[in-house]
């Protein structure tokens, strides 16, 4: 059974990645039609619509050079003007092509596959990446470019491929379908040219979404993953032989943190919520427990680029739906009646109760999903802003004084929701087995004691 | 304005993730004064709630976000 836990960790970890993108493409699928109707207007550029960004494609020049910031004038902007705090928190708990370490960038190996140029690997220093700025790039490459940290891909089909230096980036707001949407732009050549958005599998719930490419590319949170995943691995592993070569003596080393908090799942969690059965979801429970802790415990290491894997709509959309699965799969013949016609109860009332008991089927991983995301967000933005809270009251280093009475104050409230953010890694990933741990112990639960008829064999 | 009205979408969700989750809190801690050997049972039984009360708040905190 022990052995069965690590391969399955390895498993899931592996999966978490894998399904990430699947799920990524599932979405590409859903919303082909789509994005194909969408991309076809702005490619064609007929004036279909004046608010769609079609004309800013094919116009004369002339209308290219409509009221942007200059790129010069823009990359000032950015570094003197206006502090964006909300900007700054999603740049921060957003996945990147790049992991910053402090002021230093290190590139990643980028994966990208768009329909009508195909497949390109390439590393992200092909990019340039600046040092000093958010990891925006000097250079296009293939069309694609390097904007904050995020790879973008440019609409305009007369765009050259390679290595090409590009000036700057900006962005504007344009209106479309009635809702103000902020579209980015790079410069070159002196035209400001239109980008398509970071491909993303969350639904582009953080400025990404589906795009006209697809991003396989090991970035930042799936490095992270493979850290965490390799460091599991070796530890439980290492464990493992231990207990292979010495049974029954006394845990050493590394045994003596994780043997107790083995014990603490099997015992507080498994036994109570599952019943007598418990063994079999023993690997499954303990592979999400360690996976979401030890995600969350390296998003919070400072200075470590804080990865915000567990906080990435995508990952824990993975979990959930392998939760959703072995619920389901598991599920005996008393969970699917209770959904779907719940005895015991008058006709009419069942009428209403089963649509309910089916949406609950997709509420609760649902829940999970939603939970575990907007937890570990929500600490990463916290402690974002108060950083950011220096800089709001420095407006940016005009007002040196009161940057610094500021800074000594958003320290000790950042060290405070750090501490608050520990506990809440440790309560996340056990609130995340438990309910797993629930859910399995509703849906393969043996109702003797309801009483009625066709509850029993 | 639609920001705004999402914005007070979200503080009536925390008001009542916060009246669950306080309510949860208070009654397990009453319980624990009664009956001090069930505590391991009464914290387990109460993250399960509570993470089921904030459930229904995260909800309520996405869509929002969503229609923003």
């Amino acid at each position: 059974m022990k052995l069965k836990l690590y391969f399955l960790l390895i498993i899931l970890a592996l999966g978490a990645k894998i399904h990430a993108q699947n799920a990524d493409n599932q979405h590409y699928h859903d919303l082909a039609q789509q994005h194909d109707d969408h991309s076809g207007h702005s490619h064609e550029g007929h004036n279909h619509d004046g608010h769609d960004h079609s004309g800013h494609d094919h116009a004369a020049p002339a209308a290219t050079s409509e009221p942007n910031v200059a790129p010069a004038a823009h990359s000032e902007q950015e570094a003197h003007g206006e502090f964006d705090a909300k900007e700054t928190a999603f740049h921060h708990i957003s996945d990147l092509n790049v992991y910053s370490i402090g002021p230093w960038n290190f590139p990643l190996p980028c994966i990208l596959y768009a329909p009508d140029q195909g497949w390109s690997f390439f590393s992200s220093s092909k990019f340039g990446i600046d040092d000093h700025h958010h990891g925006s790039g000097h250079y296009a490459y293939d069309r694609y470019v390097l904007n904050m940290g995020r790879v973008m891909r440019v609409t305009d089909p007369t765009f050259p491929m390679g290595k090409v230096e590009i000036g700057g980036f900006g962005s504007e707001e344009k209106e479309m379908n009635g809702k103000k949407k902020s579209v980015d732009l790079v410069s070159f050549q002196g035209r400001m040219l239109p980008l398509d958005k970071a491909s993303t599998a969350d639904g582009g719930l953080f400025d990404g979404g589906i795009t006209s490419f697809y991003d396989f590319s090991i970035s930042k949170n799936v490095l992270a993953m493979l850290l965490v995943m390799a460091l599991l691995a070796w530890v439980f592993f290492s464990m493992a032989r231990h207990y292979k070569k010495a049974p029954g003596t006394a845990p050493v080393g590394a045994q003596k943190l994780f043997e107790p908090i083995i014990l603490f799942l099997q015992d507080e969690v498994a036994k109570p919520f599952i019943g007598p059965k418990y063994t079999q979801y023993m690997p499954l429970l303990l592979s999400l427990f360690f996976f979401v802790l030890g995600l969350n415990l390296f998003g919070q290491i400072p200075f470590l680029g804080g990865a915000n894997v567990t906080g990435n709509l995508a990952v824990t959309m993975v979990l959930a739906v392998l939760v959703f699965i072995v619920v389901n799969l598991k599920g005996n013949r008393h969970y699917w009646q209770h959904i779907l016609w719940m005895p015991g109860v008058p006709a009419g009332v069942k009428t209403i109760i089963t649509p309910i008991e089916i949406l609950g089927i997709f509420i609760k991983p649902v829940t999970l999903m939603l939970r575990l995301f907007a937890n570990i967000t929500a600490g990463h933005i916290v402690i974002i802003i108060f950083i950011s809270l220096i800089f709001i009251f420095g407006k940016s280093g005009e007002n040196v004084g009161a940057a610094s009475g500021a800074a000594v104050g958003s320290i000790l409230l950042t060290l405070f929701m750090m501490t608050i953010e520990l506990l809440v890694a440790f309560i996340q990933a056990y609130v995340f087995t438990l309910l797993t741990a629930s859910y399995i112990g509703a849906a393969t639960e043996e109702h003797h004691d309801h009483g009625h008829e066709d509850a029993h064999h | 304005m639609g920001g705004s009205i999402a914005a007070i979408g979200m503080g009536i969700a925390a008001i009542g993730a916060g009246i669950g989750v306080g309510t949860i809190g208070g009654k397990a801690l009453e319980a624990i004064a009664r009956q001090p050997e069930a505590v391991g049972d009464i914290r387990a039984n109460m993250i399960l709630t509570a993470a089921l009360v904030e459930g229904a708040a995260l909800l309520a905190i996405m869509f929002s976000y969503l229609v923003a």
